[in-house]
């Protein structure tokens, strides 16, 4: 298991030189989205608008966090599960977004879509969301307020503990991981 | 008689949504650590030491375990010689989760229409069962369910044909199909006979049994260690990233059911399997 420490944005170069497997502490600036807010982007960019960020390299972490308490910065801010972004994913990276947090499978075509734009999928623990609250910094709403949990927040995280699940050549951690420990039992 | 006042019951579905998303129960906790002693492999025990740092963490800080805290499942085991006063009984349950929701600073995750959407603000409705049983006291357990562990849940009517082995078939298929969408290590709560709904209620109830304890039938009991072996020979692993901890547990329950069928549900939970109980 290789341990990178990493700062963004995620340039192509260095998402190209991440692995399948590879411990990931990630530094800057990302942006959270899930359901709701894939579907309005989408559909934006089918109106030919922009997005409320700017996509290039960036970062989309998969949460809805809870609310933050009086001096928080934000509440407990897990992963949700990463399927169900797989229908807008292609065409956020088709302008440019590389990086995905979240966690469980992908589709085949998100894979694909990850090998010619060369984008990387994270995953973050699971329910630990008191924990990975700990390594965000900064959070600022930016765009539809109205989806409250689901709502565009730019965060700016520190020390992110993450791991390489599918990485751009199309290794998944989830069939190699698996497979390495029935092999070695 | 026994006179319990609905504004008694709202305050204490208040208190138990907050508790029961900030603190694990003590035989999730002892199944996580007793887990991370048992693997071998550097992900897996990272992925347990950290679940352990969160629940610690939420303990200490009194904030939710999981962002995802749930709609919240209500079960009221109601004495037969109760009489609730003051106001409705469903009203006074909802009453408490919108302000256990609001209070503990929970997320509100339940949306008004299945299809059309839109957020209910307050995360009501509650998921209210209600149950009459003998006495004046009043159970009142909250359980708060997630929603990337209950995606992954299933039902199927068995023909009697099909037998234990079909039982057994369908829960390993059903474990191997959730892979590492609900956030393994599991907790697979299992409800076997009754009609179609009752299965599906039988397996959520086996969710809100303690970890360390067993069907009191030997035979279901049997079935239970059987399987937790079985799903945890799958290698799926902490967070799906291979391992010997798939699930933590699993409960069945059972009830008779139709000469004709063999209704078997599977409810998925994750780690942060959550439910504190208090009785008035």
């Amino acid at each position: 298991m290789t341990e990178k420490h990493i700062t963004l944005p995620l340039t192509e170069e260095l998402a190209r030189s991440l692995h399948a497997g590879d411990r990931v502490y990630l530094t800057g600036t990302i942006y959270t989205s899930r359901d709701a807010g894939h579907k309005r982007m989408c559909e934006a960019l089918s109106r030919g608008e922009k997005l409320p960020f700017c996509p290039e390299d960036a970062t989309i972490y998969y949460v809805g966090p809870t609310p933050a308490k009086p001096g928080q910065v934000i509440g407990s801010a897990g992963p949700t599960t990463s399927g169900r972004m797989d229908a807008y994913a292609p065409t956020l990276m088709s302008v440019g977004a590389r990086g995905m947090i979240g966690k469980g499978e992908r589709l085949p075509e998100v894979v694909e879509a990850m090998k010619t734009y060369g984008g990387v999928y994270f995953g973050a623990i699971g329910g630990a969301g008191a924990l990975l609250a700990k390594c965000i910094r900064k959070c600022e709403l930016i765009a539809y307020e109205d989806l409250g949990a689901e709502a565009l927040r730019k965060l700016y995280v520190e020390e992110m503990p993450l791991v390489v699940i599918i990485d751009s050549e199309g290794r998944n951690l989830y069939q190699e991981g698996r497979a390495a420990y029935l092999a070695g039992r | 008689m026994r006179k319990i006042e609905a504004m008694q019951i709202t305050e204490v579905v208040e208190r138990l949504c907050v508790e029961a998303n900030e603190h694990l129960p003590e035989d999730v906790k002892d199944a996580i650590r007793a887990c991370r002693a048992c693997e071998d492999g550097a992900i897996a025990r990272g992925v347990l030491d950290d679940i352990i740092e969160n629940y610690e963490i939420a303990d200490r800080e009194q904030v939710p375990v999981c962002q995802d805290t749930g709609m919240a499942c209500v079960f009221l085991e109601i004495g037969q010689d109760v009489h609730i006063v003051g106001g409705d009984l469903g009203a006074a349950v909802d009453e408490g989760v919108r302000r256990g929701y609001d209070r503990g600073y929970l997320r509100k995750s339940v949306v008004k229409d299945p299809v059309r959407r839109g957020n209910t603000g307050d995360n009501t409705p509650a998921m209210l069962y209600t149950e009459i049983v003998p006495g004046e006291q009043m159970k009142i357990t909250v359980g708060p369910k997630g929603f990337g562990s209950e995606n992954m849940s299933a039902i199927r009517m068995f023909k009697p044909s099909a037998g234990l082995q079909g039982i057994k078939d369908f829960i390993l298929e059903t474990v191997e199909a959730a892979g590492p969408n609900p956030c393994p290590p599991m907790v697979v709560g299992v409800g076997i006979g009754g009609t179609f709904d009752k299965a599906a209620l039988l397996a959520k109830k086996a969710l809100m049994r303690p970890l360390d304890s067993s069907h009191e039938d030997p035979f279901y009991a049997d079935l239970e260690r059987e399987m937790l072996a079985k799903i945890n020979e799958l290698g799926i692993g902490p967070q799906g990233f291979g391992g010997r901890t798939t699930a933590l547990g699993i409960n069945i329950e059972t009830m008779p059911t139709h000469i004709a069928g063999m209704p078997c549900a599977i409810n998925i939970s994750c780690h942060v399997t959550r439910h504190k109980t208090e009785v008035i």
